[in-house]
């Protein structure tokens, strides 16, 4: 962009980039006012939040950004799917989902990436 | 208000701060966000931001997706309304996440001014991260440890992104593929350990499965359907289980 000497880009940061994202966090506090931990709103809003996450996780896989997108999407998939049956398989381990799901896409993109 | 649990030993504050430094220092998340702030990093290089720019993003938007869409609409040159906009939607994932965990936080004694710092690091990591932990803790140590645990998570992301941004010449694109590949997979994989019961359980799937589908039909405002249609949904089975039982 053109406007990235100064302050311009500051300015940019703080109207465009903090207060739109911020301004969800403090009507979340205004809501949470109130609330016990034992609510049903509680029960709700943990839904509602883990809903959105696999959605960005389902929107990342299948419409990549970035140098994600030069892999292919059936390997994006792939891996998605291995990192969790490693989950699963290897004592409920974080880590070693992560670590399969990550060593998949390399080694699919290795496999299947050039054509 | 639930009986908070007696068994644990009362911590001082302090401790319970370096706690949750500690907590996050050895998260797997840390992993993660490393891994994405290097990617993050060589990006804002790539599209010409200062390096000062690139850590205060961290600072103050502190929310990986938002700041992925920022430095690439910003530096695509997108009309700043727009921007604003698609970061603004990114982030309504944020209320909920917010909404969830302040209560797990709260004493009687808790002033409103003490959850504005939690409710900053609230992102992705530390809301899974403290999900987790938390109810095992003190309530009187819950918010100091939950703030040592957004301090250190953060502390790893300005790092990474400095180190993604000095290093941004020398990646090689499927390193930097693999690398913007650990977050998402991480979300996933604590998602479905941290899903206990029926709600989030379904609420897990049906995100899974909407998002790409109403993203793919060109519905707009995509995830906040996602949050209300599976979310809402998933609370119903709740509310259905819970009838039967």
């Amino acid at each position: 962009m053109s406007a990235l000497g100064g302050l311009a880009p500051y300015v940019l940061l703080i109207l465009v980039g903090f207060l739109p994202n911020e301004v969800w966090r403090m009507l979340g506090l205004a809501f949470a006012r109130g609330l016990d931990e034992d609510s049903e709103i509680i029960v709700f809003a943990r839904a509602v939040a883990t809903a959105i996450l696999t959605g960005v996780v389902g929107k990342i896989t299948i419409f990549a950004p970035g140098a994600l997108a030069t892999v292919p999407v059936t390997v994006r998939i792939g891996a998605a799917a291995l990192g969790v049956v490693a989950f699963l398989l290897i004592r409920r381990s974080v880590f070693a989902g992560v670590a399969t799901a990550t060593a998949a896409i390399v080694a699919g993109v290795l496999a299947f990436g050039d054509q | 208000m639930s009986v908070p649990p007696t068994d644990a030993p009362a911590l001082p504050r302090g401790s319970a701060f370096l706690g949750g430094l500690r907590a996050g220092a050895t998260s797997v998340f840390m992993v993660v966000i490393v891994g994405s702030y290097v990617s993050i990093g060589a990006l804002a290089h790539d599209l010409g931001f200062p390096l000062l720019w690139i850590v205060l993003s961290s600072l103050l938007i502190w929310a990986a997706p938002a700041q992925l869409i920022l430095i690439s609409a910003l530096g695509a040159g997108a009309p700043p309304l727009e921007v604003a906009l698609a970061v603004g939607l990114s982030g309504m994932r944020l209320l909920p996440m917010v909404v969830a965990l302040m209560p797990l936080l709260k004493t009687p004694a808790t002033r409103a001014r003490d959850l504005i710092v939690p409710a900053h690091f609230t992102a992705i990591s530390m809301w899974i991260e403290s999900l987790r932990l938390l109810p095992k803790l003190p309530r009187a140590g819950r918010i100091p440890f939950a703030n040592g645990l957004g301090t250190a998570l953060m502390a790893g992301a300005v790092v990474a992104s400095v180190i993604g941004f000095r290093l941004a010449q020398a990646l090689p694109s499927l390193l930097v593929a693999a690398l913007l590949f650990l977050s998402p997979m991480s979300f996933l994989i604590s998602a479905v350990r941290n899903a206990r019961v029926t709600a989030d359980r379904v609420a897990l799937v049906l995100g899974l499965v909407l998002a790409p589908l109403l993203a793919w039909r060109g519905v707009e405002l995509d995830l906040m359907w996602t949050g209300l249609i599976g979310g809402g949904v998933a609370f119903a089975a709740h509310r259905l289980r819970e009838a039967l039982r």
